[in-house]
């Protein structure tokens, strides 16, 4: 165990040395905003979130109506909702529910 | 005359066809299912191998296997808290599953399985189930408390409920087009800029000199692929944490 710690100790030591902890430190600095690296991948995602929740309304809409026999109304109303939804869901990209790491 | 017929196409890739003969035709097993199957196979036979040794120096495949085990185990930890180790396996599971579907499928000849919206869907319906459960499990009646937030005004409750149901339903929505649009975009690229090769490769004598563009371009995108076949399990893995988090903690 003793020996272990040692070698942990000399690791950091060395890593420090080299300059090699420091470039950690930047690259955590720069990924700060979680999962996101680049703002591509950030726009992708959102616009994933968007669809998806667009997909949810209408499909739950058109479910139920399918089962109320009120065609296009619900259909209708959810479509909208689940363009709401899509907002929520990007603003929770960027700001998570209080509580939640990162 | 010899460019002739030949047209892109990027999507025959993604077709079904019967795995191990007559046998396989006969109870409909594809050649997804067969590398499902395989990619179940090396899963475990690395796990198998690697934890067999148990040395405190760990060897090549020890060290691997430790190196996924101690990754997924301090996302698990990292997202849910201590009290989300109870669900690692489960997490694991998914994420090597995920991850070895899409890296088998970078190799020649295999199918990338992950390129299916009914597997991804599948893989994050049953994320969606499992979380559900939890959530249900461990608050009871609580857990519808979740749809509305404390504190918002009581009249707002008809606009709010809405809103925060389908933003729930359209997780595993969002779970499951992520990684499937993920693997058929790169997928289609490579094939795409591969056929580029072929056609501009017979074109004339100067051919096979421009066709070392797009050949370089593929070389680059394998690369690029490899990457987001490890980000989008990761992605996944992570996102399924979040989604425990969520059903642990509640708000």
């Amino acid at each position: 165990m003793n020996e272990q710690n040692d070698f942990d100790a000399r690791l950091r030591q060395a890593r420090q040395k080299r300059g090699l902890d420091k470039a950690d430190a930047d690259a955590a600095a720069g990924g700060s905003s979680g999962l996101a690296g680049s703002a591509l991948r950030v726009g992708m995602r959102a616009g994933v979130e968007v669809v998806s929740a667009l997909i949810a309304g209408a499909g739950l809409g058109w479910l139920l109506d399918r089962s109320l026999g009120t065609f296009p109304w619900l259909f209708m109303l959810f479509f909208v909702v689940g363009g709401a939804a899509g907002v929520l869901n990007v603003y929770r990209l960027f700001n998570p529910r209080n509580g939640a790491p990162r | 005359m010899a460019a002739e017929g030949k047209t892109i196409d990027a999507l025959s890739q993604f077709e079904l066809t019967h795995a191990f003969g007559p046998i396989g035709a006969a109870v409909n097993f594809t050649q997804s299912n067969a590398h499902m199957l395989a990619a179940c196979v090396v899963i475990v036979a690395l796990m198998a191998w690697g934890m067999a040794p148990r040395a405190v120096v760990p060897g090549r495949f020890q060290a691997l296997a430790e190196t996924f085990y101690e990754f997924v185990e301090n996302l698990v930890a990292g997202q849910v808290g201590h009290e989300g180790k109870r669900y690692f396996p489960f997490v694991f599971a998914l994420f090597m599953f995920v991850l070895f579907g899409n890296v088998i499928g970078l190799l020649p000849f295999a199918f990338t399985y992950t390129s299916h919206i009914a597997v991804t869907f599948g893989l994050a319906f049953l994320v969606f189930l499992v979380t559900t459960v939890v959530a249900l499990a461990l608050h009871g009646k609580k857990f519808f408390g979740y749809f509305f937030p404390e504190g918002a005004p009581l009249w707002l409750a008809p606009i709010i409920v809405p809103v925060e149901v389908v933003s729930y339903l359209s997780r595993p929505i969002s779970l499951s087009v992520r990684l499937f649009a993920n693997m058929v975009a790169g997928h289609v690229l490579l094939k795409v800029f591969a056929t580029f090769v072929v056609l501009l490769g017979g074109l004339s004598w100067f051919g096979p000199v421009v066709a070392l563009l797009p050949l370089s371009v593929n070389v680059l995108l394998v690369g690029f692929e490899l990457l987001v076949a490890f980000l989008q399990a990761y992605v996944f893995a992570i996102l399924t944490s979040i989604y425990l988090h969520d059903a642990v903690h509640l708000h």
